[in-house]
């Protein structure tokens, strides 16, 4: 019997199947705890410093469309909080920061800096370790069409693949071992632009479409020990491998289609995709993938749902401890604990 | 304005706007002028965070304004050690979207607010309203659709995103206006109105203007118009006048005249955002000229941290060796010691 299914799965091999993934036994739990009066709205995003507090960026606000005036303005409708390693709540960070308006993701670099992704602002905001404004990149359009498209701004068609430093809803932030900065730009734009680490614009590439190097949605970034940058091409069912200049080198299709990525750090790499439901679909999809940096599958996890073993569209991972993530589940409004067996 | 026709202006406005030619002229033949940053001077209360720095402005005390785009536009006034002091006019109904805070010599501070398209004339001490210019558009019209749909009527007492405000010494009232109309209006002191030059439209022209960003008028009564869009500073006399414009000072984002029996300009060749790689190196410094527009110097570069300018929207130089500078893309004011200068 054995022996047959292996034949079954060769030949499955053969003619483009992918194998059947081996299931990762894991327990789920919910560890972090708000005020009284206080929830999570959208979990968009989470990320753990080195100390092992965890950041959640999550849409639980109202954003305040004001009238009256030369033209609509958007205000508010996310907010920022910090956890300790245990989970309880330690503090509400950025309350008044004029960028916080739709949260897409936070990340914490290897010094403790704070980055937070805005989808509505369409910025990259660095926070420093105290919560800070430190460094800014992109700028919030200055008004919005009512009641909710942002005005095109001074920038250039979306998807078009411009070169420029401004960002149309951007998902994700990433850095390499230098410092350098990779923004995946994202949503409306389909391209990664890179800056120093001092915030001067290098580069940019990828444009909408299916061929190498260009995007249907560049939905997450994440940069491994090499400086290699991986991109979660939602809509495309890939990630896609470049070097740091962003010349293409490879496409990786074993880890669905990728709306959250992540690179553990340490000697050994793994790679995490999810290949997350939309909130419209419970009944396919949701799993995630531990791969390889190459691409081979070292498991999955997990499954749609609402369920507490459940996931509900995964917008963002926490890998920083392979064994122990923290997953911002956008659907179910909630953060999980994922340990892996 | 359908999305192509703003998509064409954008990349008009990001390239051909953003690098004038004759700003690389000025740029190689003025000097350099020595100067220090004054690091992290002005701080925000433990839990507070300062926005978008539109304005920026000292009184005769030393006292600084800063006026910024935050969750909602604010005003911020510090003591002379950068010390955070106060918020004024928390609340106020002619605050929207900050663009220019100036005081005049009495000290009184006055607001331009492009969200409300109103000017307003706080007291020295930012408790009482004393004068409001313009007018708020009703709630129940919604928002204007400007700057997609038409320009509002050339009406001399409503305002279009109205950008800047200045006095001469009788103090009438200079108000440059702005983003929807491109003019420049004069009222007395008791606001009604005198003269304008300009129109509803933008041109590039004599008498002419594509986005008068700034303004400021000097001790005999001439003004000094930045328009942006033109990359020149206009200068105008008292009665608004064309007299002549000076080109070779970059994008011409912002100007202010020091006080003093010698009077300077300083004009920021702001670098603009959104663009391509290697923008930086065109844009970003201050320039400091005699008024009749000859260049002393220069100093500052473009740069996301300090003591780089990452889009100088305005100055202080009450002290013509002291400068302020409220920026747009990094949400700080940053002070600057001018060396080697009496």
């Amino acid at each position: 019997m054995k022996r047959i299914t292996t034949l079954l799965l060769a030949a499955a091999c053969a003619i483009g199947f992918p194998a059947a993934a081996q299931e990762i036994s894991y327990t789920n739990s919910q560890p972090l705890t708000l005020p009284a009066d206080t929830f999570f709205g959208m979990a968009a995003g989470v990320a753990t410093d080195s100390k092992g507090h965890v950041f959640v960026y999550t849409r639980n606000g109202d954003p305040t469309i004001t009238l009256g005036g030369s033209r609509a303005f958007a205000h508010g409708g996310s907010s920022l909080y910090e956890f300790g390693p245990d989970g309880k709540f330690i503090r509400q960070i950025g309350k008044q920061v004029y960028g916080f308006l739709a949260a897409q993701q936070v990340r914490v670099d290897k010094s403790d800096n704070i980055w937070v992704v805005d989808r509505y602002s369409s910025m990259v905001i660095k926070l420093d370790p105290q919560g800070r404004v430190a460094m800014l990149l992109g700028r919030k359009p200055e008004s919005v069409d009512v009641p909710s498209k942002p005005d095109e701004g001074r920038g250039n068609p979306p998807g078009s693949g411009a070169q420029s430093d401004l960002f149309q809803s951007p998902t994700d932030v990433a850095w390499d071992a230098q410092g350098n900065i990779f923004v995946a730009d994202g949503i409306g734009n389909a391209r990664i632009a890179k800056f120093t680490h001092d915030g001067v614009f290098v580069k940019s590439w990828g444009s909408r479409g299916t061929g190498e190097g260009q995007f249907k949605t560049a939905h997450g970034v994440a940069v491994d020990a090499n400086g290699n940058v991986y991109v979660a091409d939602r809509g495309n069912n890939r990630i896609q491998v470049f070097d740091n200049n962003g010349t293409f080198k490879s496409a990786i299709t074993t880890g669905g289609d990728p709306e959250a990525i992540c690179i553990s750090p340490g000697a050994h790499q793994y790679l995490y995709s999810s290949n997350s439901n939309p909130q419209d679909d419970l009944d396919h999809g949701g799993e995630i993938y531990k791969l390889e940096l190459s691409g081979t599958v070292v498991g999955k996890f997990g499954q749609a749902g609402k369920g507490p073993k459940d996931f509900g569209s995964v917008n963002a991972i926490d890998c920083r401890n392979p064994n122990a993530l923290y997953v911002a589940e956008a659907g179910n409004w909630r953060v999980t604990k994922v340990a892996l067996h | 304005m359908h999305l192509a026709a703003m998509a064409a202006l954008s990349l008009l406005l990001s390239t051909t706007a953003a690098f004038p030619q004759s700003a690389a002229t000025a740029a190689a033949t003025t000097p350099d002028l020595p100067y220090e940053a004054v690091p992290n001077l002005f701080q925000a209360p433990p839990g507070d965070t300062m926005g978008e720095l539109q304005g920026v402005a000292t009184n005769s005390k030393g006292h600084v304004f800063g006026f910024f785009r935050g969750t909602h536009t604010r005003l911020w006034e510090f003591g002379p050690d950068g010390k955070f002091i106060r918020e004024i006019g928390k609340g106020f109904y002619g605050f929207q979207f900050a663009h220019s805070v100036r005081v005049d010599r009495h000290d009184n501070i006055w607001t331009v607010d492009e969200g409300t398209n109103v000017v307003t004339k706080f007291d020295p001490t930012g408790t009482k309203v004393l004068m409001v210019v313009g007018h708020r558009p009703s709630q129940a019209d919604g928002p204007y659709a400007t700057p997609h749909g038409p320009n509002p009527p050339d009406n001399n007492y409503t305002l279009c995103r109205p950008t800047d405000v200045a006095w001469d010494q009788q103090d009438n009232i200079f108000i440059s206006d702005g983003y929807c109309n491109n003019r420049v209006l004069k009222y007395s002191p008791e606001g009604k109105f005198l003269a304008k030059n300009g129109g509803p439209n933008s041109g590039k022209g004599e008498n002419e203007y594509n986005l008068p960003h700034g303004l400021q008028v000097d001790h005999q009564g001439n003004v000094y118009v930045a328009d942006r869009g033109n990359n020149r500073y206009v200068v105008l006399d008292n009665n608004l006048k064309w007299k002549t414009a000076y080109t070779q000072f970059g994008t011409a984002w912002s100007d202010c005249i020091s006080e003093g029996p010698h009077q300077y300009l300083f004009m920021s060749n702001s670098n603009p955002n959104g663009n391509p790689p290697g923008s930086w190196a065109k844009t970003g410094q201050i320039y400091k000229a005699e008024l009749d527009g000859t260049p002393v110097g220069k100093f500052g570069h473009a740069g996301k941290l300090a003591p780089g300018f990452q889009v100088v929207h305005m100055m202080d130089c009450r002290n013509p060796n002291q400068i302020i500078a409220g920026e747009i893309e990094s949400w700080r004011m940053q002070k600057f010691v001018l060396k080697g200068s009496k």
